[in-house]
């Protein structure tokens, strides 16, 4: 059985004719032990996909209109606001963005790491178990660390703290929103290598969300990549960097700059992500695609597994 | 050779916490640091109440009724208090020369309760001679010594302002707090609720409340009476202004960080949320606490707070109303010079406090 399995969900904002479709259709598993990113422009749904896991989209605005959420085999949107509790923190973690917004900044880091063990391991709240903690995410001098306030501390750091904290209650899944964008480069290789590394021995899962094609080649076993609120492609990863199906796949690695690459332009994308509620009615990518024909606009297409494990939301996935 | 030595040995400094660095930048602020220590004087005094008054609060002189205040003076090396006599049918007394009792440190007088609980009867000053007394603000109109009154009125009037600032603030943060965490209908209904009871004018709302409680009560229900009548219309104003604070706190991401912890809706209000507004609230706090004390005054002014013979400030001002004692007997204004100066105290205080929190000036 899968630890995660999100089934065709579909999330609107808003209700009655003025709802909004964040997430239209998207199907994900997530085995034990297994990282899968999710990737795609700001806007596309990535972020609100990750926080229905533990549905912590608040609802309303949010609605849920279909699909189901099973995490562990139990439907997460049918759970009561107690097992809930218990899911968040104990079954799935998260990392968020920003690790200097993430952490309160009235209170010693060693204080926040403690919350999350009292809300899911009372027995183990104590500094000791806090400072081992520290020591796992590799935070020097844990025992003089726990006193200090978030902004005493580095940008790295933090998110050490942060993920820390996520990991205190031994979850199985680790979800991983943008963790590394608001590093700089060097921090950002150490806290990938530091998550690589716990995940290798702690057994758990990742789900890590990025728009950094780099990192998913160094830390992905599959990938999927959202556009406008739908998964259009979903791969190994190796498979996907080594040969992009969807156009908008190709696109966006034609959009990473190379180290080889010369003094071109940097090739873009045309055109502009749509807004949401303003979908173009077929192929939502077709406005941009280069390869769009008339019927790409008439219909979605759908998500097919053109060979074992990969799936692809194009029809014309093999021609030019 | 000096100068290497000091960069091969260089300190590690301890990085300060936001309290210490708090406290450092209120240190600077010499008229808030004044109006703290006058407040630390002016409550410990009142703790030590009926320590440091030389008499009881409701002990009459029936000889000496507006006996002016008496100024020590130095003989020798002692201070000496003058005895004065009272010129016959009148309320104007006289020095008598050359009739002057030492004051003593530690004497023994009326009896009290350290702080109500343990039996005492020494006190800080006195003469130890009934018939030379010692009142350094005078007496009032039954004979009782004005700052042995204000000392004990000090107990009600400075406890009333904190009692019911904790009160009303801590209902206040956790009702807004709710509000604007939740905020829909929840919101809209406390809001309104909150606007009711500030669009009421609180001064005929504390009389007609005050009026629903029968007349016979002790002064220490009507203590009680008193701070809950002052917190249950202070409490809104608080609600409201932390109501806004929560509603920009609840996007921060570390609720949402919280959240994802499995924390429930009241401990992500109580543990995340509040303490972020305490800078706000502690200088808010220390703002209002003048408030609750001149409404204590006012009440007991108007006759429905502290009842005699329980001193408050409030009720001894009742004293000065009538100009003709005003003019003769300036001295039962004291309560008044007393809540002025707390009144001023605290605000300075406040000042500096708001000065001192907020770290972009």
């Amino acid at each position: 059985m899968n630890l995660l399995e999100i089934k065709n969900l579909k999330m609107d904002f808003g209700a009655g004719p003025e709802a909004l479709r964040a997430v239209d259709g998207v199907s994900l598993t997530i085995g034990t032990g297994e990282t899968v990113c999710l990737v795609g422009e700001s806007g596309c749904g990535k972020t609100v996909t990750a926080l229905s896991i533990a549905r912590l989209v608040p609802t309303p605005p949010a609605n849920y209109v279909g699909g189901e959420i099973l995490l562990n085999g139990r439907d997460v949107l049918k759970m009561s606001n107690g097992e809930l509790r218990d899911i968040r923190g104990g079954v799935v973690s998260y990392v968020f963005q920003e690790p200097g917004a993430s952490l309160n900044p009235v209170f010693r880091v060693g204080n926040q790491i403690k919350e999350s063990l009292k809300l899911h391991k009372p027995e183990k709240a104590t500094n000791e178990e806090v400072i081992r903690l520290l020591k796992l995410v590799g935070i020097p001098a844990p025992e003089s660390r726990i006193k200090n306030y978030p902004f005493e501390l580095s940008g790295g750091m933090q998110q050490r703290v942060m993920i820390a904290m996520a990991l205190a209650s031994e979850p199985k899944l680790l979800v991983a929103d943008e963790p590394t964008t608001a590093l700089d480069v060097t921090i950002q290789a150490q806290i990938l290598e530091l998550l690589h590394d716990l995940k290798q021995r702690l057994g758990m899962a990742i789900l890590l969300i990025t728009h950094n094609l780099g990192i998913v080649g160094d830390m992905a076993d599959r990938v999927a990549v959202m556009y406008a609120g739908q998964i259009v492609e979903l791969s190994p990863a190796k498979e996907l960097l080594r040969r992009p199906l969807h156009p908008y796949t190709k696109a966006l690695m034609n959009a990473v700059p190379k180290l080889a690459g010369g003094a071109n332009r940097l090739s873009a994308i045309p055109g502009n992500v749509p807004r949401i509620g303003n979908f173009p009615p077929g192929c939502r990518f077709a406005p941009r695609c280069p390869i769009a024909k008339s019927e790409c606009s008439e219909k979605i297409p759908e998500l097919v597994e053109i060979e074992p494990g990969c799936f692809v939301r194009c029809p014309f996935w093999k021609g030019k | 050779m000096n100068e290497i030595a000091t960069i091969q040995n260089p300190t590690a400094e301890q990085p300060l916490s936001p309290w210490q660095l708090f406290w450092r930048r209120l240190k600077q602020r010499r008229i808030a640091m004044v109006g703290g220590v006058i407040l630390v004087v002016l409550y410990l005094v009142a703790l030590f109440a009926g320590f440091v008054a030389p008499y009881s609060y409701d002990r009459q002189d029936r000889d000496r009724f507006f006996h002016p205040p008496t100024c020590p003076r130095l003989s020798g090396f002692r201070l000496v208090i003058p005895r004065y006599e009272q010129l016959p049918g009148t309320f104007v007394y006289r020095a008598v020369l050359n009739d002057t009792k030492p004051i003593h440190f530690f004497v023994h007088g009326d009896k009290y309760k350290l702080f109500g609980l343990v039996p005492a009867t020494i006190h800080l000053f006195g003469t130890g001679d009934e018939n030379h007394p010692v009142y350094l603000l005078g007496t009032d109109q039954f004979g009782r010594d004005v700052l042995s009154r204000l000392l004990y009125g000090s107990q009600i009037s400075l406890s009333i302002g904190v009692i019911g600032i904790l009160l009303s603030f801590t209902f206040g943060m956790i009702i807004g707090g709710i509000s604007g965490y939740f905020s829909g209908w929840t919101d809209t209904i406390i809001m309104r609720l909150c606007e009711l009871i500030m669009s009421i004018p609180a001064l005929y709302l504390i009389i007609s409340l005050r009026a629903t409680f029968p007349p016979g009560m002790s002064s220490s229900q009507v203590y009680a009476m008193i701070i809950i009548i002052l917190s249950f219309i202070g409490w809104a104003s608080m609600a409201r202004v932390i109501r806004g604070m929560t509603l920009s706190l609840r996007e921060q991401q570390y609720v949402l960080a919280a959240r994802a912890l499995g924390q429930t809706h009241l401990k992500v209000i109580v543990r995340h949320i509040l303490p972020n507004t305490f800078s706000y609230v502690i200088v808010a706090a220390t703002l209002s606490v003048p408030y609750y004390i001149l409404g204590e005054v006012v009440l007991s002014f108007l006759g429905v707070g502290i009842q005699e013979p329980n001193a408050s400030w409030g009720n001894m001002l009742t004293a000065a109303q009538n100009t003709e004692y005003l003019r003769n007997y300036p001295w039962l204004l004291a309560p008044g010079a007393a809540i002025f100066v707390t009144v001023l105290a605290f605000n300075f205080l406040g000042d500096g406090l708001r000065d001192a929190a907020d770290t972009k000036s």
